[in-house]
């Protein structure tokens, strides 16, 4: 059975639609940059990896940005995936919780296992999940839905996680200790007297 | 500083020349013709930002995304810049020469590649011209950064050599913030915002961002430039269009964008060369990200920092700062010759594609993937430039521009299809496991390709699309960089570089650009234009203008 959020099927009136998609797209971030769980009983976020991850980070919002030119395909997109995960039970046998959304009602392995199909090189539809990854991606490593200096000072999850430096007062960064100031390599013996290759 | 018309102005406006583009390629020829007397416009369809407004910040719609394009294609994907100064002002400035055996590449076409005039030796007084316009300077080691410091050990712990390569970049005032693909902000990096650019506005030339060349027609005797006023924050949306007539065009819109011109403009000014939109390069480019071991650095290495840490530098430096050359060797054979460059992408472009090293499940992204990023700050990326087989050729023109935006700014679905043939592929697997031989021994770390499975694969430096060549048949431009079959149509930029170089491209690109003026001034001179060849460098100096006049003894200072 394929449960997509609109219209909302009757097992799944105790979502909106709104809810229902957010979901979706949240266990869709997830999948690339698995977090913690977010809460007890979450369920979009599976919980595959400690600490936060891209729906922390602000995939959501980033996704939702229009600078981005895929906000108004988020509902389509959102109904699309859980279709594929309708099917995706359906062939395998997999029971449904019928109380959600077809692809959060899946276990991390399997939206995993889903989601590398769709976005294998050969999947007619690559493109499109490609570029909606690309955006959950950019929430978690620059979050590129606020600025940057505000983010670091927020404990942006992404940009923590990875340690990217804070910057000086002013919102700049300057790294004067950045040199091992030595030689460490024998340079190639036919470089040119300008310090090209020969 | 704009000019923009409008349609519906009944009298077409004039030049003498127009020139397509901001980068090297058009600020050259831009700054020699307007010194030399003619009167110049340049259309740039990037906007055009003042280094106050290169930010240190990643939001969209700050410089990060205002001044690169990323254009994905079916095969390869193409990274550049998108304002006044082009590549100059998103690139990381290593400027090395290319190396001698690049000029005798034959590629799959069986003959030189390159017209027979030009050489090593031939180039060496044009390279010279850029290096002292720049300037270029030699990099000392006490100024390589610890990514670069780091790759020079690991090299030598190999048995090889390293070589901090040159760079336009004033090493004093560079903080090392790396920024650099966002514009500098400190005005270190010495882009063409400094230099030609300026110069050429001095002598009266006309720079006219948010402009985008569409197409060319041909009118009585001239051509006439057909281009659309870009929204300045919304790239997606044409807010008005023009034309402007001129009696030489000069192409330099970059490999990704020249040839998309000439094709639409094939149905007014007739069939174009078979070369125009095929035999596009990617410089052989290819990444390789190693997570590094930091106990191993600091035992085997012998190598600290103040404060105790080994490395843990991945985010601090100025891109590249260090290359191995061993590989670029003239007696081994074609498609086995790459430099590798340590390099640093900010997050983003720089993380997205990597690959996890001896991940189970998915590689580039997932639970592995993630674990990767917990140590960015280990990271070290390694950059291969090799010879690529020119695979790249350019399918039907997008309706406008050289691609359909997606995004407000940076992102497009270009038409640029590309499929690595065998050699292409051999190259790459020779220099992951060159990379993999160095970096893995003794454990100081665990290394991976990026991947080519998301966006096919990529290049910061593409190339060759519309290139100079003595042969009809497989090359666009004649020697003189002149439109065969089109006379008074020049291509300066990247689309006329032959093929992958082996190392960064900007400088034989900007070298190829000065040695096309002169022609360019003679053409000028036959269609009426009062042009004389001969500017010093746009600092004043002159002692590279006396080495090029040796070429041409009618040339006088």
């Amino acid at each position: 059975m394929t449960i997509t959020c609109q219209p909302v099927e009757e097992k799944l009136q105790n979502l909106t639609v709104e809810q229902c998609r957010t979901m979706t797209l949240e266990a869709f971030a997830d999948t690339f940059v698995p977090g913690a769980k977010r809460f007890p009983g979450d369920v979009a976020v599976a919980g595959a990896a400690a600490g936060p991850g891209a729906v922390e980070a602000g995939a959501l919002e980033l996704l939702e940005t229009p600078a981005t030119g895929v906000s108004d395909g988020l509902a389509d997109l959102a109904d699309s995936l859980n279709e594929h995960a309708a099917q995706y039970a359906a062939e395998r046998g997999i029971p449904v919780d019928r109380d959600l959304p077809s692809f959060a009602a899946l276990g991390f392995k399997q939206r995993t296992e889903l989601i590398e199909t769709l976005v294998a090189p050969d999947h007619p539809e690559k493109e499109f999940w490609i570029l909606t990854a690309l955006f959950c991606f950019m929430a978690f490593d620059t979050a590129a839905h606020t600025d940057t200096v505000s983010a670091l000072a927020a404990g942006h999850p992404g940009l923590t996680t990875m340690g990217f430096a804070r910057p000086d007062p002013d919102g700049l960064w300057r790294f004067p200790d950045f040199s091992y100031g030595r030689q460490l390599a024998r340079t190639h013996p036919a470089t040119t007297p300008s310090g090209d290759p020969a | 500083m704009t000019n923009a018309t409008t349609n519906g102005s009944t009298s077409p406006e004039q030049t003498d020349v127009v020139i397509v583009g901001s980068g090297f390629g058009g600020a050259i020829t831009a700054y020699h013709l307007a010194a030399g007397g003619a009167k110049v416009v340049v259309l740039e369809r990037g906007p055009w930002v003042p280094s106050d407004e290169f930010e240190h910040d990643f939001k969209l719609g700050t410089s990060s995304t205002r001044i690169f394009d990323f254009v994905a294609g079916d095969g390869m994907s193409v990274l550049g810049g998108n304002c006044v100064g082009g590549g100059s002002v998103v690139y990381f400035a290593t400027m090395p020469r290319a190396p001698r055996f690049v000029f005798d590449r034959q590629g799959s076409i069986g003959r030189r590649m390159w017209p027979s005039a030009i050489t090593r030796d031939t180039l060496e007084p044009w390279y010279d011209r850029v290096a002292e316009a720049l300037p270029i300077s030699r990099q000392d080691w006490s100024e390589a950064t610890y990514p670069g410091g780091l790759w020079a050990a690991l090299c030598d712990h190999a048995g090889r050599t390293a070589n901090p390569p040159n760079v336009a970049i004033d090493t004093a005032q560079c903080t090392n913030c790396n920024w650099m693909m966002a514009g500098c902000r400190f005005d270190a990096k010495r882009s063409l915002l400094l230099n030609y650019l300026p110069a050429a506005v001095s002598h009266g030339a006309q720079i006219r961002p948010l402009h985008e060349v569409q197409r060319l027609t041909r009118e009585d005797g001239h051509y006439r430039v057909h281009y659309n006023v870009i929204d300045d924050e919304d790239y997606r949306v044409t807010v008005g269009s023009g034309t402007i007539d001129a009696k030489i065009v000069i192409l330099a819109a970059g490999a990704g964008a020249t040839p998309v011109i000439l094709q639409r403009s094939e149905a007014s000014l007739g069939a174009m060369p078979h070369a125009v939109g095929r035999y596009f390069s990617g410089n052989g480019e290819r990444l390789n990200t190693a997570i590094i071991d930091e106990d191993k650095v600091r035992d085997v290495l012998g190598l600290s920092r103040p404060g105790g840490l080994a490395y843990a530098a991945n985010q601090i430096g100025r891109g590249p700062s260090v290359a191995s050359w061993d590989r670029l060797d003239g007696s081994l054979p074609e498609f086995s010759r790459f430099s590798l460059e340590q390099l640093y992408f900010p997050p983003g472009l720089g993380t997205i594609l990597a690959q996890a090293p001896g991940a189970e499940g998915p590689s580039w992204f997932g639970v592995d993937k993630k674990e990767m990023l917990r140590h960015w700050k280990s990271w070290l990326t390694i950059f291969i430039m090799s010879e690529d087989n020119n695979e790249g050729v350019f399918g039907p023109p997008p309706p406008t521009g050289n691609a359909v935006r997606i995004s407000q700014q940076m992102l497009g679905r270009g038409n640029l299809s590309y499929e690595p043939t065998p050699q292409t592929l051999r190259g790459w697997a020779e220099a992951d496991a060159e990379i993999k031989d160095i970096m893995e021994r003794d454990g100081l770390a665990r290394v991976r390709p990026w991947t080519n499975d998301v966006v096919g694969a990529y290049t910061v430096h593409p190339l060759a699309s519309c290139r100079i060549g003595d042969d009809p048949a497989t090359s666009a431009l004649d020697d003189r960089h002149e439109l065969r079959g089109h006379p008074g149509i020049f291509v300066t930029d990247s689309s006329a570089v032959p093929g992958a170089l082996t190392v960064n491209p900007a400088l034989t690109i900007a070298a190829l650009a000065e040695r096309a003026v002169p022609a360019i001034v003679s053409a000028a001179r036959e269609r009426g234009i009062s042009v004389s060849y001969g500017a010093p460098a746009p600092d004043g100096a002159t002692s590279a203008r006396r080495e090029v006049f040796r070429l041409q003894p009618s040339w006088t200072a």
